[in-house]
């Protein structure tokens, strides 16, 4: 029994529930309480140990659902119900046509998966499905390509070679008996592999998923394929939510420290210095200010939908932004990124700007007559863009005065530095008055660009 | 296993806890039962008004266990919620005993044997009988235990929550100058949350998780008949299943079962056969608490009586 709730654990790990060594003992002296009789019971059981969230309870919930459902097998046994477990919902495929009636005496001589095939006992195939299953450690599953060798594998460890040296020697002796014994395994052989399928649904869900969106952060941005932009966008989303769980908790200012004595002499100096009043020395935290800039041209036009999405990200992260995009000429947009969902937010400013030509030098001047006044010392200026201008007019020297007047001035650029300088890019030009230049061309870049920016306020 | 009843005990626990006036669902008598057996704490969260400190008060009095309340707030710290020293005391009886001292030390030869012999009489002063024990400590010292109720910890700072750490996991509590101080009797533990900040791994980690949301409406309708017995079957039928209908709308602050039970109240105070669009006008502040709210859901009142007495006839 242990072993299936180690099972349970690391399928619930694999619907990403976070399961500490701990909570698994706790839960484990849980169910030791409340035993395995009462299905409900236990399901609130592992709900109120385990999971630690609402959503952890509803992934939890799930997954409990599909690891324990299975088809009431007829008159079960209560101590090998959930042995059986594995076998879950494939029963009914080891169901071989044929009838069941003689053949018992001529089974004699047989290997046992053969007689045990022959004999039809639901149960005691299940059975042994579960032992093979364990003993080729199914629960290893990883990767779906895997599924041909653990299906391979569980059947070996049935003794199929016997059975196959079974079924040579009756197609001499008794065809009928061989062709009833071949339908039998072909359903043993799809109850494996449902069994295998489903293992993988259970084990192999968060490697999967790991894998994949591992892939997916150092795939470059501009060469996403259509069907992966959704899972990008979510992939962002979780990003945005790490950096917002990392950053936005309610920092208190530090209330103990040094005493300082200037200002508790000159308190306390209508007592004759004796200090009643004490006065301490505070650290001084700027919050954070960003004004981001975000080319929505054309060439960058397959990147802009994740600066965009980060952006709007960022606005929950950190109170004082302020977003601006351009192409041929340059808009505020933090009302529209504040106001509305990422999708409608990202469709208004396209169609308000988007997809032009671009112009940086003119962007640079709509934003120096218009929100100079938005950048202080302690801001951070953010500019998303590949710094290819057509080969107007720069305006580099707009970009040096925001610099000059900023904290400091962050070029995220989702071009390789190769490509920097090369045809109509600016970036050399730009590059000297930026306090940091970072390619910024994959997910992965991007969240280590933004971390870093939001760290330096912290 | 199979010498083990767990669903009786837990219906044990419904009921215990139904003949205080706590309608428990499955899964909340579930975490008492279990929080019981295997002695860990219960960290409740969900919207405010949905019974999380009823449940702590309602166990206490099914269980006849003294309640310790410890109400967390915005700066709450070790002296206010463990233990204090009583310095005015322990002045006090420095000088009451200054003279004894003086009686004590007077036989020593040198200031080193004065030293020694005061060595001797070890830390009177930090002793047992100068310490003000606050709610945590208070409830370690219950000799026949005790129903420990944090109130919304959320309120609190995270610095505090690791304060608790040590008490939540093994019920003991360590005083530098006394040792430390273990449960007579392990009280039972009830944390409440409103969610308002994300609560540490490591205080989640020591405690059964319990989410309570809104009630089923069968669930609520018998909450509200043993909390208001006075309203008839067929009005509380409607108000709940109303109160289901105006959950389902976009809301600043959703009403829970205390404001079910604050308006069932009401409508028997002025005698409401049924519910009627006037009345439920009137009554309407009762339920929401902001008036936003209440202008949402004013044009939705009719259709929402309708469905409720709709519902009624044909459930």
């Amino acid at each position: 029994m242990r072993e299936n709730l180690h099972r349970f654990f690391r399928a619930a790990r694999g619907a990403g529930v976070r399961l500490s060594p701990a909570e698994s003992i706790d839960a484990m002296r849980a169910v030791s309480k409340v035993g395995f009789a009462d299905r409900t019971i236990l399901r609130d059981t592992f709900l109120l140990t385990l999971a630690k969230t609402q959503d952890e309870k509803k992934a939890l919930g799930d997954c409990f659902d599909l690891f324990f459902d299975q088809p009431e097998p007829q008159s079960p046994p209560e101590d090998r119900k959930a042995d059986e477990q594995d076998a879950e919902g494939s029963n009914g495929a080891s169901d071989s046509p044929g009838d069941a009636s003689g053949g018992d005496e001529q089974a004699e001589g047989l290997g046992q998966l053969a007689q045990m095939l022959l004999a039809q006992d639901r149960n005691q195939i299940s059975a042994a499905i579960a032992n093979a299953a364990s003993a080729a450690s199914l629960p290893d599953i990883r990767y779906f390509t895997q599924r041909g060798i653990f299906s391979g594998r569980i059947l070996d460890q049935m003794g199929i070679q016997r059975l196959r040296d079974d079924l040579d020697n009756l197609a001499a002796t008794n065809p009928a008996l061989a062709e009833r014994l071949t339908n039998a395994l072909d359903g043993l052989r799809g109850t494996v592999r449902d069994t295998v399928s489903q293992a993988l649904m259970l084990y192999g869900r968060e490697e999967a998923e790991n894998l994949r969106n591992e892939i997916l952060r150092n795939a470059p941005l501009s060469r996403i394929e259509p069907r992966q932009v959704d899972q990008m966008r979510h992939l962002i989303r979780q990003i945005a939510r790490r950096l917002r769980e990392r950053y936005s908790k309610p920092r208190k200012r530090q209330r103990r420290g040094h005493l300082d004595v200037r200002r508790t002499i000159r308190r306390n100096a209508a007592w004759g210095g004796v200090p009643f009043l004490t006065a301490w020395k505070r650290r001084h935290r700027d919050k954070p200010k960003i004004v981001a800039l975000c080319d929505v041209s054309g060439s960058v036009a397959r990147v802009s939908d994740f600066f965009l999405l980060l952006i709007h990200s960022l606005h929950e992260v950190v109170d004082d932004v302020r977003s601006f995009a351009f192409s041929g000429h340059l808009i505020e947009v933090s009302d529209i990124l504040e106001s509305k969902s990422p999708e409608e937010a990202m469709a208004e400013i396209m169609s308000k700007v988007g997809f032009g030509s671009s112009d940086y030098g003119n962007s640079f001047d709509d934003f120096e007559r218009e929100w100079m006044n938005a950048i202080t010392p302690q801001t951070t200026v953010i500019v998303l863009g590949d710094a290819r201008s057509n080969n107007l007019d720069p305006r580099a020297d707009i970009l040096r005065r925001i610099a000059e007047r900023s904290k400091r001035l962050v070029w995220l650029n989702p071009e390789g530095r190769m490509a920097w300088g090369w045809g109509d890019s600016e970036m050399p030009r730009y590059s000297t008055f930026c306090t940091v230049v970072r390619q910024c061309a994959t997910a992965k870049q991007l969240e280590r660009a933004v971390s870093d920016i939001v760290a330096s306020y912290q | 296993m199979a010498d083990i009843r767990p669903s009786a005990s837990i219906e044990a626990v419904e009921s215990g806890l139904a003949a205080q006036g706590y309608i428990a669902s499955r899964q909340i008598a579930t975490a008492v039962y279990l929080a019981q057996q295997i002695e860990k704490p219960i960290l409740v969260e969900g919207p405010a008004g949905v019974g999380k400190t009823e449940l702590a008060k309602a166990i206490a009095a099914w269980r006849g266990m003294k309640m310790i309340r410890l109400q967390c707030y915005e700066g709450l710290d070790e002296a206010k919620a463990l233990y204090e020293w009583k310095y005015a005391k322990q002045l006090l009886y420095t000088q009451i005993l200054k003279d004894k001292l003086g009686e004590v030390l007077g036989g020593a030869p040198t200031l080193e044997a004065a030293l020694n012999q005061l060595h001797d009489f070890g830390d009177v002063f930090f002793s047992k009988e100068f310490v003000e024990p606050r709610p945590l400590l208070q409830a370690l010292e219950q000799p026949a235990g005790c129903v420990l109720l944090i109130d919304e910890i959320d309120k609190s700072d995270a610095e505090f929550e690791s304060l608790l750490l040590e008490i939540l996991s093994d019920f003991q509590v360590t005083i530098p100058e006394l040792g430390t101080v273990v449960a007579v009797a392990p009280p039972t533990v009830i944390l409440t949350s409103n969610s308002e900040r994300d609560l540490g791994d490591a205080l989640k980690r020591r405690c059964l998780h319990l989410h309570i949301g809104f009630p089923e409406q069968k669930l609520e309708e018998r909450i509200v008949e043993s909390r208001v017995p006075g309203i008839s079957q067929a009005l509380r039928k409607q108000m709940v299943s109303f109160i289901h209908e105006v959950r389902t709308l976009d809301l600043k602050k959703l009403p829970s079962v205390s404001e079910t039970i604050d308006w069932a109240r009401v409508l028997v105070l002025l005698q409401a056969p049924e519910l009627g669009h006037e009345m439920v006008k009137d009554t309407l502040n009762v339920l929401l608490k902001y008036e936003a709210d209440i202008e949402a859901t004013m044009p939705q009142v009719s259709t929402f009586i309708a469905k409720a007495s709709r519902q009624n006839v044909f459930g």
